[in-house]
């Protein structure tokens, strides 16, 4: 009898693997730029054409950098959890706007010469932002997706909090979350922004 | 043969897809294109976590694939290309992951458990081997066998 109750076991250890196996989320993979240097990059900032935006302007703030586009379906479910955050806190946002135009499976991208790429993005961006609300400090425009590719990013929306000193603390994949916004990402800006 | 030829079926229908997509705008360069090929083979795409990089048509493959030419045409070792995705995306964009302690139970893990098989198969073949090497019969019952067979022999 007890031959039997081996078998057994081992298919509950098994089962008990597999289960805690369905809680955990595939897509949600840990950064290897946790506690590194957020890379740098310069780009141009939405509201201004003139200006640009990199990283190091934020030295000394702890900030997020929140990647987003009128193209991600699940930007558009995270949009108002962030709206309502920025209007009851200030903690910088700076929203990544990536390959806007490119990224879009509905336009032939290659057809479009830089400068009119660069005008669509200006202007399917304001139209979001007009519409659903800004809760972004600038926006700084990834139009071919060459920073989201040195910040890692392989689903959007993607959000990574970045410390004073420049260093990502964490990268939050997929839309966040009232829950996940409470419970993961506003303890870690609390302790540090001390 | 039934399956050899499913194989090479397999094999032909693939390849064609892989340069249908491949060759149309930059196959200027064969050996940039094949080198391309190789190490994206090496890579997970992270959009379908379980197609290889060369094999995806996800947006970010293409756009990693123009990276890894963009990184060949600089003159960069394959490693050099490798630890580029590695830094970025982590060990997990590897199909095969690198030796080290967080790993090692991946690696090991199969051969621990032939190991343990192979322990279970031997045990179990000692115990048969015992118990057909103890004499089935005691020396009283031999005696009353022989017995009973003379008995049914006369």
């Amino acid at each position: 009898m007890k031959r039997f109750l081996i078998p057994l076991a081992g298919f509950f250890v098994l089962v008990i693997f597999l289960g805690i196996g369905l809680t955990r989320d595939p897509r949600d993979l840990p950064s290897p730029l946790k506690d590194k240097p957020a890379p740098n990059f310069t780009l141009p900032q939405l509201a201004d054409p003139d200006k640009t935006f990199s990283p190091a302007d934020m030295k000394g703030k702890v900030w997020l950098l929140n990647v987003w586009s009128s193209w991600c379906v699940s930007c558009r479910a995270e949009h108002p959890v962030l709206v309502d955050f920025a209007r009851q806190s200030k903690l910088p946002i700076v929203g990544l706007s990536y390959k806007e135009v490119r990224g879009d499976s509905e336009i032939d991208a290659g057809k479009l010469s830089p400068d009119a790429e660069l005008k669509l993005t200006r202007q399917r961006s304001n139209v979001w932002l007009a519409r659903r609300g800004d809760p972004y400090s600038l926006v700084a425009l990834d139009l071919d997706g060459r920073v989201g590719i040195d910040y890692g990013v392989y689903g959007v929306p993607e959000t990574y909090v970045i410390d004073k000193a420049g260093m990502i603390r964490m990268k939050h994949t997929g839309p966040i979350t009232p829950e996940s916004l409470k419970t993961q990402i506003l303890p870690l800006v609390a302790e540090l922004s001390k | 043969m039934k399956l050899r030829t499913l194989l090479l079926c397999c094999t032909l229908m693939f390849a064609g897809a892989a340069m249908a997509k491949e060759a149309a705008p930059m196959a200027a360069d064969v050996e940039v294109e094949k080198r391309m090929v190789a190490i994206s083979e090496e890579l997970r795409c992270l959009v379908c976590q379980n197609e290889s990089l060369s094999g995806s048509h996800a947006e970010l493959a293409l756009d990693l694939r123009r990276e890894i030419r963009r990184m060949i045409g600089e003159g960069k070792t394959d490693q050099e290309i490798l630890d580029f995705m590695v830094a970025r995306y982590g060990d997990f964009v590897r199909f095969r992951p690198p030796v080290k302690p967080t790993t090692w139970l991946l690696w090991g893990g199969p051969f621990l458990l032939m190991a343990g098989g192979v322990a279970a198969l031997i045990a179990f073949l000692r115990r048969r081997a015992r118990e057909d090497a103890a004499p089935a019969l005691s020396e009283e019952e031999r005696r009353r066998a022989a017995a009973l067979l003379d008995q049914s022999n006369s």
